[in-house]
């Protein structure tokens, strides 16, 4: 068998399936080794989506959904690039994102942390990212939570992302934090990432991205796996 | 510097993306852009057919929470692409959160065999608890020669490779393949590394 040349996920920095500081994985990781393939066609290839999908407050999500004033909580800015591994931008490609509002709580109904709901706050939205690769959301920070994997155990600050990229082995789904948050070190979610790749996942505060009297800018960029290779058939 | 060219990290799905990835399948006044309803068009070309299934953990338990994405070619064997101006996308997704019974539902067409690989669906699964989505394939049981020559299913050992055969029955409403996907246990799904 010739040995195999493709872009694969780079396993040291991708948490570990198993990682029981995180009690739902005991039950859900993959226990057996997964089966490497050579990449064809069905691998090397992926959904398109367009402009056609994107709503006009898609990315805004202070105004996506007002029904009788502004969401309340800290507008902020998120802002960054899409690439790939060699540091080429991954133009017009869907990202999509969900966070809780800034009392921690999230719409969704399976929800039950007493915290108020926001009638002026969906928290979900998406864009595709422009020729540069670069994508821009505005939103509100969202709030910490409390979750029921350990004793007082609390999410930190963040933001859902989920991302496609050109195929589907470039697809992405993870999630963003802030920088400082002093949850981060008790977050197993956060944790199980190896130690020296967790920064990737904290946002940087930028002066840049601040927008003068109306919100502060949060740098995210983001890298995807490979651009496209040739399949092997 | 090197910081850019390093992979991000992936991160579980978690337990509350239904309002904003599945949006419309679990009620919520939020657009999403793919559902499990693959045939848009009634023009669009193939054999009509349901993926059904459940997702379950170690213990054998339904997982109320997961999401599965499919990605497939066409009848003809052609993966839709951005130069394909056709209504078949061949993408979908569906949580497993909003059947009686837990179960996912696709409404597609029964895909073309591409580049000699025996037909098959791509499928992505994602749930809390999965620190790193994973990948798997649908197959179908009545192509048993294609399947009895795919490169892809003979580097499966021969006794998990039935967890990659989806079986086709005829219902009163159509084909329907039942694809169950074990993420634990003697009935472990096979999951790729891609």
């Amino acid at each position: 068998m010739q040995s195999l040349k493709q872009n694969s996920r780079d396993w040291d920095v991708h948490p570990p399936y198993l990682y029981p500081d995180y009690k739902s994985t005991v039950l859900r990781a993959p226990a057996k080794p997964l089966i490497p393939i050579r990449h064809s066609l069905s691998e090397l290839t992926g959904p398109v989506y367009g402009h056609e999908v994107i709503g006009k407050y898609d990315n805004d999500l202070t105004k996506n959904a007002i029904t009788n004033g502004e969401p309340v909580g800290e507008r902020i800015i998120v802002a960054g690039k899409v690439t790939d591994e060699k540091g080429q931008p991954i133009k017009r490609t869907l990202i999509e994102i969900w966070q809780a509002n800034a009392a921690g709580r999230y719409v969704h109904k399976v929800d039950q942390h007493e915290a108020p709901l926001d009638p002026n706050f969906f928290g979900g939205g998406r864009c595709l990212t422009d020729d540069e690769g670069n994508y821009r959301f505005y939103t509100i920070k969202p709030g910490a939570y409390p979750w029921g994997n350990h004793p007082n155990a609390w999410r930190p600050n963040h933001i859902h992302f989920s991302l496609f990229g050109n195929q589907i082995i470039s697809r992405l789904v993870t999630q963003m934090y802030f920088p400082g948050d002093p949850l981060l070190f008790y977050d197993p979610v956060f944790k199980s990432v190896p130690e020296k790749y967790r920064h990737l996942l904290i946002s940087k505060f930028s002066l840049d991205l601040t927008e003068e009297s109306f919100a502060l800018g949060y740098e995210f960029n983001i890298v995807l796996r490979g651009k496209n290779e040739t399949p092997f058939e | 510097m090197t910081d850019q060219f390093i992979q991000t990290p992936s991160q579980t799905v978690g337990p509350y993306f239904a309002y904003g990835l599945t949006s419309e399948q679990y009620h919520y006044n939020h657009t999403q852009v793919a559902d499990g309803n693959l045939i848009k068009d009634e023009k669009i070309k193939g054999e009509r057919i349901i993926i059904k299934g459940c997702v379950c953990d170690g213990e054998g338990n339904l997982i109320p929470d997961a999401m599965m994405e499919i990605w497939q070619a066409d009848a003809d064997g052609k993966y839709p692409g951005p130069g394909i101006k056709d209504q078949f996308t061949g993408f979908g997704r569906q949580g497993t959160g909003t059947a009686a019974d837990g179960s996912f539902l696709f409404r597609t067409i029964k895909p073309g065999s591409v580049n000699q690989a025996a037909p098959h669906i791509n499928v992505i699964v994602f749930m809390r608890g999965l620190q790193v989505h994973a990948y798997t394939r649908i197959y179908f049981s009545d192509e048993v020669v294609a399947n009895q020559q795919d490169a892809v299913l003979n580097s499966v050992d021969a006794k998990r490779r039935t967890t990659l055969i989806a079986q086709r029955t005829e219902t009163g409403s159509g084909i329907e393949y039942r694809f169950d996907i074990y993420m634990q246990g003697e009935k472990e799904t096979v999951f790729f590394d891609v």
